[in-house]
C-alpha cells in the first residue's frame, strides 16, 4: 500500500541570462530560483495494482519516484509506503522494492551480467536458494541465456534493458517503480520488457508503478494512470475513462493540451 | 552479515581493476623511470653537499622505490571517476536506492581499487630495485620489527588516504563540479605528504608542524619506518597520530555524508 498525502517538493535553480557578463556577476552573486517540482501530490495505490504516471517531460514523475524510493526528502507531506517512511528509513525501505531507471545503469561496465547479479545478491543478502531460484526464472522468463557471461559494455541497449529488469527483482521486491523502461527499444524488446511485467504482476502481485511517454507501453501494462502536469495531479482514474476515442497518443496530447500543460 | 556486502563490493572491484593489464605495464615502466630519475636528482644534490643531506642515501633510495611501488595506495589525486561521475550525472540515484552505507559503500569501492592497482605495479618495481647496484639500491628493513611495523603503518596511511578522498567526494554534492576540490586536495597533499621531497628535506620548523598533519600520516610514516628513518618510540607516536587522523577523518566524512543526503539533488531527471 502505497500513500502519499499532500507532498510538495521545490528545487533551488542557479539561473542567470547568457553571456560572459552575467556569467562573471553570477559569480561574484548567485541568484536563486525556486522551482516548485510537485505541489500538494496525493493518490494511494493498493497491493498489486498497476499504474502508469503519466505526464509531459518536467512534470515531476521522476521526483515522485525518487520520493518514494527514498532518494530524496520532500519539504513537506506524509508518505508511506506499506508503513515506512521512505526516507526516513532508507535501508529497511530499499530493500523491499526494485527500481529501474531505463536511462542509467545499474550494472557494472566491465564486468559479466552475472558479477552484477552476485554483488546485488550480497549486497540485498538474498539467502542464496531464493537467488538462485528467481535468477533462473528472469534468465528464463527474459530470455538472458548467455548474457550473463557478457560484460555489459558489450550489450546491446535492449539486451541490456533485460538484465537492469532482472537485476531490480533479484531480491523478489513488493513494488517496482519503472521510470521510463522501455526508452529506445527497438519494437521485439519493447514487447518482450512489456509482456514480463504484465506477468510479474499477474503472478508474482508485485505492484507496479510506471512513468513512461510512450502509451502502447501503459496500454499493455496499466489499468490506471494518474496524469500530472506542473507539479499538481490532474486525473486520476481508469485507462478506459480517457481511451476508446482512437489513437492514445492523441488522445493525451488532447489531455495536455485541455489542461494547458 | 553486514560486512559481507562491503567485502563483496571489495572483491568485485578488485577483481574489475586486475583486467586492465597495459595499464599496469604503462605503470610500471613510468613509475621505474620516474623512481630512478628521483634517485639521481637526490644522488647530484647529495654530491654537492653530503653534510646538508638530512637522510642516509640508502634510506632515501628505499624511501623512493616504495613510493614509486606503491603510488596506487598513497596519491591523492588517485579517485574514482566514477564516484564523481555518478554525483554528476544523477546516477547516485541507483546506489541510494541500495539497502547499503553510502559512505561504506565507496570506501570498500576505494579501498579495492587502490589495492589491486598497487598489487599489480609493486612486485616488478621492487624486485628491480632490490637488484639495481648501489646507489639505486633498495635495503631490506634493519629488522623484522621494524617490517611489521612498517605494514601496519601502511595499513594505517591507506585507510588515512581513503579517508581524505572521501572528505572530496562527500563536498562534491555541494559543489557544481568536483575538479576544483579534487586539484585543490590533490596539490596540497602532494606537497604536505612528502611526495614530492621528503619531509626531512624542510627545514625543522616547517617540517615538525607538516608532520603533525593529517597528510603527513599518509604516506611519510610507514616509508620513513621501513628504512629506519623514524623508529622507537618516535614511531609509535607517528602511528598514534594516523590512528587519531583515521577516526577524525573518518567521522569527518560520515557527517558530511549525511548532510548531503539531507539535501541530495539528483541531477539531471
Amino acid at each position: 500500500m502505497i500513500v502519499m498525502k499532500n507532498i510538495c517538493k521545490t528545487y533551488r535553480v542557479a539561473r542567470r541570462n547568457a553571456g560572459f557578463r552575467e556569467a562573471v556577476k553570477s559569480f561574484l552573486h548567485r541568484e536563486y530560483d525556486t522551482v516548485t517540482a510537485l505541489d500538494n501530490v496525493s493518490f494511494s495505490i493498493a497491493d498489486g495494482e498497476t499504474v502508469g504516471y503519466i505526464g509531459p517531460n518536467g512534470a515531476g514523475k521522476s521526483t515522485t519516484i525518487k520520493i518514494l524510493s527514498g532518494i530524496l526528502t520532500p519539504d513537506s507531506g506524509e508518505c508511506l509506503v506499506d508503513g515506512r517512511i521512505p526516507w526516513k528509513d532508507r535501508i529497511g525501505h530499499v530493500a523491499r522494492i526494485g527500481v529501474v531507471f531505463g536511462q542509467r545503469s545499474q550494472l557494472w561496465w566491465d564486468v559479466p551480467v552475472d558479477d552484477s547479479f552476485e554483488l546485488l545478491r550480497d549486497i540485498y543478502s538474498i539467502p542464496s536458494d531464493v537467488y538462485r531460484r528467481n535468477r533462473d526464472e528472469l534468465t528464463e522468463l527474459l530470455d538472458l541465456g548467455k548474457l550473463l557471461k557478457t560484460p555489459v559494455r558489450q550489450l546491446s541497449l535492449g539486451q541490456r534493458m533485460r538484465c537492469e529488469l532482472a537485476a531490480s527483482l533479484l531480491h523478489s521486491p513488493d513494488i517496482l517503480f519503472l521510470d521510463e523502461p522501455t526508452i529506445g527499444l527497438d519494437a521485439v524488446s519493447k514487447i518482450a520488457v512489456r509482456e514480463f511485467i504484465v506477468r510479474l504482476n499477474r503472478e508474482r502481485k508485485t505492484t507496479v508503478i510506471l512513468t513512461t511517454h510512450d502509451m502502447q507501453d501503459i496500454e499493455a501494462i496499466t489499468r490506471r494512470i494518474i496524469l500530472i502536469g506542473r507539479g499538481s495531479i490532474l486525473l486520476d482514474g481508469d485507462l478506459s475513462d480517457i481511451a476508446g476515442r482512437g489513437d492514445l497518443d492523441h488522445t493525451v496530447a488532447e489531455l495536455y493540451r485541455s489542461y494547458d500543460i | 552479515m553486514k560486512w559481507k556486502k562491503y567485502l563483496s563490493v571489495f572483491r568485485l572491484r578488485f577483481a574489475m581493476c586486475l583486467q586492465y593489464r597495459t595499464a599496469a605495464f604503462a605503470g610500471v615502466a613510468t613509475q621505474f623511470v620516474w623512481g630512478f630519475m628521483e634517485i639521481n636528482v637526490f644522488y647530484a644534490f647529495r654530491s654537492s653537499d653530503p653534510a646538508a643531506f638530512p637522510m642516509g642515501f640508502e634510506q632515501l633510495a628505499s624511501y623512493i622505490w616504495l613510493q614509486q611501488a606503491f603510488l596506487a595506495l598513497f596519491m591523492v589525486w588517485f579517485m574514482e571517476n566514477e564516484i564523481f561521475d555518478s554525483i554528476m550525472d544523477g546516477n547516485i540515484c541507483y546506489e541510494l536506492c541500495r539497502p547499503i552505507d553510502l559512505y561504506n559503500l565507496w570506501f570498500a569501492r576505494s579501498a579495492a581499487h587502490r589495492m589491486s592497482r598497487a598489487l599489480l605495479r609493486c612486485a616488478p618495481i621492487l624486485l628491480a630495485a632490490f637488484l639495481l647496484p648501489p646507489p639505486y639500491r633498495m635495503t631490506l628493513p634493519p629488522d623484522a620489527l621494524t617490517l611489521v611495523c612498517f605494514v601496519f603503518a601502511m595499513l594505517l596511511s591507506v585507510t588515512v588516504t581513503i579517508a581524505l578522498c572521501m572528505l572530496v567526494y562527500m563536498l562534491s554534492f555541494f559543489t557544481v563540479s568536483p575538479q576544483g576540490l579534487r586539484i585543490l586536495f590533490a596539490m596540497i597533499a602532494e606537497v604536505l605528504q612528502g611526495i614530492v621531497i621528503p619531509l626531512p628535506f624542510y627545514p625543522r620548523n616547517v617540517r615538525r608542524l607538516m608532520e603533525m598533519l593529517p597528510f603527513a600520516s599518509m604516506e611519510n610514516v610507514p616509508l620513513r619506518i621501513y628504512s629506519g628513518n623514524i623508529s622507537g618510540g618516535e614511531a609509535v607516536r607517528a602511528m598514534l597520530l594516523q590512528g587519531f587522523w583515521v577516526l577524525l577523518l573518518i567521522a569527518a566524512g560520515k557527517l558530511i555524508c549525511r548532510r548531503a543526503m539531507k539535501k541530495v539533488t539528483v541531477q539531471g531527471g
